[in-house]
């Protein structure tokens, strides 16, 4: 049983001195209304992944609602160039988003997406930019809003076996989530964290990159299997889907009998499912 | 140069495959990146000087017309000339004017990337005069008939056994049984034939790491003192910069000095600071005769204002390319002309066009180490998307995936149709994906198969399960509430 306090307003607000446009939550609650951006590889791939972070989210306190809306953050089009795309999908995010009091996303590079690059896409001014920017103060990592916002300290979750984790580029270089997820996870019983080799390298995935450049993709993520196997660690687990997925295709594809895991898995003691491409038993 | 950038993606597949360029760029991965942490580690104030760096530049680019007028005026000043340059054409044709002037036949050069990018060696070899390279890195390069491959250290991709293999056939005159197998012995023979050239040079070039307007001053940091030799000992001196080297003040420099080697190669300083300001003085003991700034601009002002004038704060300490995971998978040769890796991925299409270099800025993971060291805090991964929405509006590159992306945005735009796609896709997967968890290949999912398994959907869509959850949970409320009612009537 994960044992969380019911935060105070003022506790849960105060970490970040934000001012909220609107009342946080339906009077008499005390709840924060989170809306939960699922993320198409997540909704497509690996469900398991967004019902970790409801439950990570809702024994942190949280009421968590998921807009029929969304479908992508964007990125694809974004990264490939297609401004008009990526606009049109980025309002539709925001219209769909900003009534709740928290945005939270499991994946640092969609959470950078909203939070970062939302706001570029309308022009200097406009209202659209403006909603953009007050979509971008709420919209949080998932791991980074527990620890920083919440002032989550444990999940009470417990694991048997050793982990390496592995930091994905927008989370670690533009959300600063670096600490965060290890101080969780030095939390979780049963669980040795064993770091590798140059976690904080890129590990070749980039989006529509890894087809576009298959091979140098190849090349490397060859590195970053290798520091994770000398880790010596049975899971490797990052924040990222589809880093998760590049580096767990490769893994199998080496042989390797790592398991390969989304950290909310592990955070929220639900790792007790096939890990990624592992099939049922 | 022949420009290769086009064919980027076969230069890349053969660069991994080598094996030599692949053992040379592990050692590259290693030192250059340890030596940068520790370098800025042991400064406080490395972050803040970043950023003043970054400001100096900024303030200098809005003002770049005045600065340049202020510095060919202290120049004329002090006895030099500035010549314009507003394309590569030009800037030949200046250096090849004043070679033929002095009727020089050879000419020294320090290591200069602008050099490279104005194809200067092979129009003076054109013209009878030959240019001799003193930077050890860049005169191997030399006798091997090879672009450099990367912009601090052009020889980074070759193995000292191929440098020693060179030198025996190059400087055929020496003992063909002389000791070759330490780097300090290859450098001592470079060395000695160097010297020769060095006293017989009419001319020498070198680059400038920056102007100084308010001095007339140019200024270059070198580790191996070739620099000096090369402009002190001719009876002229030319400077071949950029119009972005300009910086106001000697401060200037000085500041920016403290980011430059310690991004680059982890020192303080570089071994050598030279400035220069002028000709040979009427008391100077030596110095050149004459002294000449060449100034080019070759795209550089159509930067200006646009998205990419960040890009012209880049003080090619190389820190981007030492850190970037796909220069270290292809080395820089790949890249197919003189800039390689991240910086290269931005200035390239400006100086070449986009047309010929459109894999260059898509050949990224926007992984943002980059931008992460950059002294100047050169928005990098930014700037590469900017070049993908050009070539987007203009419709270049490859149309297979750009149709892909406005197929798949036009079902992202739309969330019904989206989820009904999304839906039926999780259920085709899961149907030929079966029970084994992954694909090993999949129809139109070879590149990412070709490498690696892809896993099969676990179950039915996220919101598919979580509508099916709040549906269940509401009929269960309903339910309760319902009994409720009973239990009171």
């Amino acid at each position: 049983m994960i044992r969380v306090a019911i935060f105070s307003r003022q506790r849960w607000i105060s970490p970040l001195s934000m001012p909220l446009e609107r009342d946080p939550a339906p009077a008499g609650s005390k709840q924060p209304r989170v809306g939960l951006f699922v993320t198409c590889l997540v909704d497509l791939m690996r469900p398991e992944v967004g019902f970790a972070a409801v439950k990570l989210l809702e024994d942190a306190g949280c009421t968590v609602e998921v807009p029929e809306s969304q479908t992508c953050c964007g990125q694809p089009a974004y990264n490939s160039g297609d401004r008009a795309d990526a606009r049109a999908i980025a309002a539709q995010v925001i219209a769909a988003f900003e009534d709740y009091d928290f945005v939270v996303v499991p994946s640092g590079s969609c959470g950078s997406m909203i939070k970062l690059h939302y706001a570029e896409l309308f022009d200097e001014g406009s209202p659209w930019r403006a909603r953009a920017e007050s979509l971008s103060k709420k919209t949080f990592e998932l791991i980074s809003f527990l620890t920083d916002v919440l002032g989550l300290t444990t999940t009470g979750a417990r694991f048997a076996g050793s982990a390496t984790y592995h930091d994905s580029c927008s989370g670690l270089r533009e959300l600063g989530i670096h600490d965060q997820p290890r101080r969780l996870l030095a939390e979780v019983e049963g669980l040795e964290l064993k770091e590798m080799a140059q976690s904080d390298v890129c590990c070749g995935f980039g989006g529509t990159f890894c087809v576009k450049y298959p091979d140098i993709s190849n090349a490397i993520v060859e590195k970053k299997t290798a520091h994770v196997v000398a880790s010596g660690a049975t899971t490797l687990l990052a924040g990222d889907l589809g880093c998760l997925m590049n580096m767990a295709g490769k893994l199998q594809r080496e042989g390797s009998e790592i398991e390969v895991r989304h950290v909310a898995e592990v955070l929220a003691g639900m790792a007790d499912t096939p890990a990624i491409g592992q099939g049922k038993p | 140069m022949q420009i290769t950038s086009p064919a980027f993606k076969a230069n890349a597949s053969r660069e991994l495959k080598n094996a030599t360029l692949q053992k040379s760029l592990r050692n590259l991965e290693r030192g250059f990146i340890n030596n940068r942490a520790r370098a800025a580690a042991a400064l406080p104030e490395f972050e803040a000087l970043r950023d003043e760096a970054r400001d100096i530049k900024n303030h200098t680019l809005a003002h770049l017309d005045l600065y340049l007028e202020a510095y060919e005026r202290k120049v004329t000043a002090s006895g030099g000339q500035v010549h314009w340059a507003r394309n590569a054409e030009e800037a030949r044709a200046i250096i090849l004017d004043i070679c033929q002037s002095l009727q020089a036949r050879t000419i020294t050069k320090s290591k200069s990337m602008v050099a490279e990018e104005i194809a200067l060696n092979d129009y003076l070899e054109a013209h009878d005069v030959t240019p001799i390279e003193t930077d050890l890195g860049e005169y191997i390069i030399q006798i091997r008939h090879e672009p450099p491959s990367h912009i601090i250290a052009p020889a980074i991709h070759l193995t000292k056994e191929q440098v020693a293999g060179d030198f025996r056939r190059v400087h055929g005159n020496l003992d063909p049984e002389r000791n070759l197998e330490e780097p300090v012995t290859l450098l001592a023979e470079a060395r000695t034939v160097l010297r020769e050239q060095f006293l017989a040079a009419d001319v020498g070039l070198t680059g400038a790491n920056f102007l100084v307007a308010e001095t007339g001053t140019s200024v270059i940091v070198t580790n191996e003192g070739n620099g000096d030799l090369t402009q002190t000992l001719p009876k002229a001196h030319i400077v071949l910069a950029t119009i972005e080297k300009i910086v106001p003040t000697l401060e200037d420099v000085a500041k920016i000095m403290r980011v430059l080697a310690r991004s680059a190669t982890g020192q303080e300083m570089s071994v050598y600071t030279t400035f220069s300001t002028g000709p040979r003085r009427a008391d100077d003991v030596d110095g050149p005769g004459e002294y000449h700034v060449v100034i080019l601009d070759n795209g550089r002002s159509a930067m200006l204002g646009t998205e990419f004038q960040d890009m012209l704060r880049c003080i090619r300490c190389g820190a981007c390319m030492n850190h970037c995971p796909v220069y270290h998978a292809v080395g820089g040769h790949a890249y197919g002309w003189v800039y390689p890796g991240p910086m290269g991925a931005v200035l390239t299409p400006t100086l070449i066009g986009v047309d010929k270099s459109g894999h260059l800025p898509n050949a990224s993971t926007f992984c943002g180490r980059c931008e992460s060291v950059c002294p100047m805090r050169i928005p990098l991964p930014k700037m590469m998307r900017h070049w993908r929405e050009r070539e987007f509006e203009k419709h270049l590159g490859a149309s297979v995936p750009r149709l892909a992306v406005r197929l798949w945005a036009l079902l992202a735009r739309r969330p019904f149709l989206y989820r009904l796609g999304v839906g039926a896709a999780s259920t085709a997967l899961r149907l030929i994906g079966g029970r084994k968890g992954r694909f090993k290949s999949m129809l139109l999912a070879g590149g990412w198969t070709k490498h690696r398994d892809l896993p099969v959907p676990t179950g039915r869509t996220f919101m598919d399960q979580w509508r099916q959850r709040q549906d269940e949970r509401e009929a269960a409320g309903n339910a309760a509430a319902k009994h409720g009612r009973r239990l009171g009537q």
